[in-house]
């Protein structure tokens, strides 16, 4: 177990370096070195810089040096925490990318894990009922509603939840807060305020997800529940319930299990038009206009930050399959 | 007409009397309910299985022997259904369990404690992620109210008793951890390890080398002898059947073509298929070059099969207008050997 752990350690180490190549590689993509671009900017903006502030950014970017030196000043800025500096593109202010990033990565995580929860929480138990009741009115009505959910595209489904809200219940969804609460001091009430703005988008990112799911739940299960295994057990008289999930589902968890790390890419990447219409501060719509401005820090950082938390998840998923199965513990620990 | 003839013919026959019949079929019909129609997998099956005897259904693939076991504890897969009776005298009573519920709470009682089964894959036959204790543990804590560690001692005990060396380390092996003999081994552990009175063993040495079959049914024998215990043996070996059984029954098409004593079976074998199946086997002795008799043809899929004997598409002996006119009674040729051909009629 040991060993597995520290090969699959070593792994996600490996996984962040390369991402930060490619990730270096962008930034340095447009045209032009971004100081260029961004004089150009500001001086299109009216603002003309000093010689000596070009030269002390040229510095600080380490633009004078080969790009294998700046890849490594980058590199090693971006591991103590310096991400560098956006020229500007989110909010129009010229700030640091970590202030940025403080202000939505936050939310966009608890957002994207409870939305991973919800997808779980949806999936599991509807994979397992349509594989116990295939081919039955229940089965067919969960894969037309799963179908119908991987065609409605996410935004759709915000506006008309926001609809449905607004029209029936009296809520408004957009936003973190109620307009009340938004200056307010935290208190229970803006908690609970909070936690109903959350259900929105929770279900709306956790519905992409959740079709996908369902389907592999219910697929691998109904392979499993044919197998020997099963019919031997029950044959030693165990009751239904308890052999479905002593066996099969246990089984049927491990591809699921391995597929979180499909699934949060889609959740970090389904965001952007999900927070435009819900106008909540992630980091889908800043690294939108960070891309279409040019905004080359900010953009490369934020592609790192859900980089490496892919590549963590997927190294969390690697400990919890390992946890399920003990074959992979052993088979592993043997290669390694 | 004997008694025991009387329950094999007659269909509408109620529980056994005899007092050493632990387990009677009585015209059970297994039917699946295809979109292409019905699957008579199991057609109108009567035999009985008396206290400590060995019972060998020997058949082709395909021919009803397995649906038959499956039938038993009612475990048919789905769409599968049981009717008829199948009589089992439990503790003083009888019990028909082709009444039962499938998933209820009586026919599990019955599985793993009156009855067990073992299978023919030992490869598949344990869950992958559970050890092989803690499966073997689990057909104890389903029917009785012990202690874990009580029942963790037992699973070690059977797993010694079936030969497995070092069985307190063993306990807690991934089935992938044992070779093949030793999972069949375990397998027949677990189906053990309540005593029940029936074993029924659906072809458990044909995924098996020959010579760890040797071992496994040497082993099946020790076991029935120290324990006390009937077997129902499913095989397509006939070789296995004249060494494990006492009565066999011959299936072709899920209809019981003949049954009887194996002496009387071996020694004068009546229905065309049995007679066929006996030229088929590989013996010493054969003159050198000469070729192994096969069954021409193959079994036939019994979807909405005719009312006909089954065999009759493949008999060396078909006689038109009288093999395809019915389905040929069961008769009784000799005490205790019943063969279903119009030759005896």
């Amino acid at each position: 177990m040991r060993a597995y752990l520290v090969r699959r350690f070593i792994f996600m180490v490996v996984g962040w370096w390369l991402l930060s190549v490619v990730v270096f590689i962008v930034i340095q993509l447009p045209p032009g070195d971004f100081l260029t671009n961004y004089i150009a900017g500001q001086e299109q903006a009216g603002t003309f810089l000093e010689r000596e502030e070009i030269e002390s950014l040229k510095l600080y970017y380490g633009l004078d040096r080969t790009p294998i030196e700046q890849y490594f000043y980058w590199a090693g800025r971006f591991v103590v925490g310096d991400l560098g500096r956006s020229f500007g593109s989110w909010r129009a202010a010229e700030q640091p990318v970590t202030k940025i990033l403080a202000e939505v990565l936050p939310f966009t995580i608890i957002l994207s894990t409870l939305a991973l929860i919800f997808t779980f929480a949806v999936a599991i138990p509807i994979g397992i009922y349509s594989a116990t009741h295939q081919y039955r009115p229940g089965d067919y009505f969960f894969t037309a509603v799963g179908f119908i959910g991987l065609a409605v595209p996410n935004f759709m489904l915000a506006l008309l939840m926001m609809y449905m809200l607004f029209k029936y219940f009296d809520i408004t969804a957009g936003g973190l807060f109620s307009p009340e609460y938004a200056l307010a001091d935290w208190s229970i009430e803006k908690v609970i305020d909070m936690l109903q703005h959350l259900i929105v988008p929770v279900v709306v990112l956790g519905t992409a997800g959740t079709a996908g799911t369902m389907r592999v739940m219910r697929g691998v299960l109904l392979d499993e529940l044919g197998k020997q295994y099963v019919i031997t057990a029950r044959a030693r008289g165990v009751s239904e319930r308890k052999l479905l999930f002593k066996y099969p589902v246990r089984l049927a968890l491990n591809p699921i299990v391995s597929s979180t790390a499909y699934i949060l890419p889609g959740i970090f990447g389904g965001n952007a038009i999900v927070a435009i219409v819900l106008s909540l501060p992630m980091t889908g719509p800043v690294l939108l206009t960070a891309l279409r401005a040019q905004d080359m820090f900010l953009a490369g950082s934020i592609v790192m930050v859900e980089g490496a938390l892919v590549i963590f998840g997927t190294f969390l998923s690697d400990i919890l399959l390992a946890l399920v199965d003990p074959r992979i513990r052993q088979e592993r620990a043997a290669a390694a | 007409m004997t008694e025991e003839q009387a329950t094999v013919v007659a269909p509408e026959s109620s529980a056994p009397t005899d007092e050493d019949v632990i387990l009677e079929l009585n015209d059970v019909r297994t039917y699946f309910e295809l979109d292409e129609g019905t699957l008579k997998a199991v057609d109108g099956v009567s035999f009985n299985i008396r206290r400590n005897e060995t019972l060998g259904i020997v058949g082709e693939s395909g021919c009803g022997k397995s649906v038959t076991g499956q039938s038993i504890l009612r475990i048919v897969p789905k769409p599968g259904d049981t009717q008829g009776n199948i009589w089992l005298r439990r503790n003083g009573e009888t019990v028909d369990l082709a009444s039962l519920d499938p998933s209820g709470r009586e026919i599990r009682d019955v599985r793993g404690r009156d009855i067990a089964m073992i299978f023919q894959e030992p490869m598949t036959a344990f869950s992958p992620v559970h050890s092989v204790g803690n499966q073997i543990m689990e057909a104890i804590l389903v029917h009785e109210n012990v202690p874990k560690q009580a029942a963790r001692d037992r699973a070690i005990e059977v797993l010694s008793q079936v030969g497995i060396p070092e069985a307190e380390r063993r306990v807690d092996a991934l089935p992938h951890e044992l070779s093949g003999g030793m999972r069949q081994r375990a397998m027949i552990a677990m189906a053990l390890v309540l005593r029940p009175k029936l074993l029924i063993a659906d072809e458990p040495t044909t995924a098996l080398d020959v010579t760890i079959q040797a071992q496994i049914l040497r082993l099946m024998q020790d076991l029935q002898k120290e324990m006390g215990m009937s077997i129902m043996f499913i095989t397509h070996n006939l070789g296995v059947i004249a060494n494990m059984a006492d009565q066999m029954v011959v299936m072709y098409l899920g209809r019981v073509v003949e049954q009887g004593s194996v002496e009387a079976i071996f020694g004068d074998p009546q229905h065309p298929y049995t007679q066929a199946l006996m030229e088929s086997i590989p013996r010493i002795g054969l003159t050198r070059g000469e070729r192994l008799t096969s069954i021409a043809g193959t079994v036939p899929v019994p979807l909405n099969p005719p009312e006909e004997c089954g065999f009759s598409s493949r008999c060396p002996k078909f006689i038109p207008g009288r093999c395809d006119a019915k389905v040929p009674d069961m008769l009784e040729t000799s005490p205790g050997h019943h063969v279903r051909c119009v030759l005896y009629e």
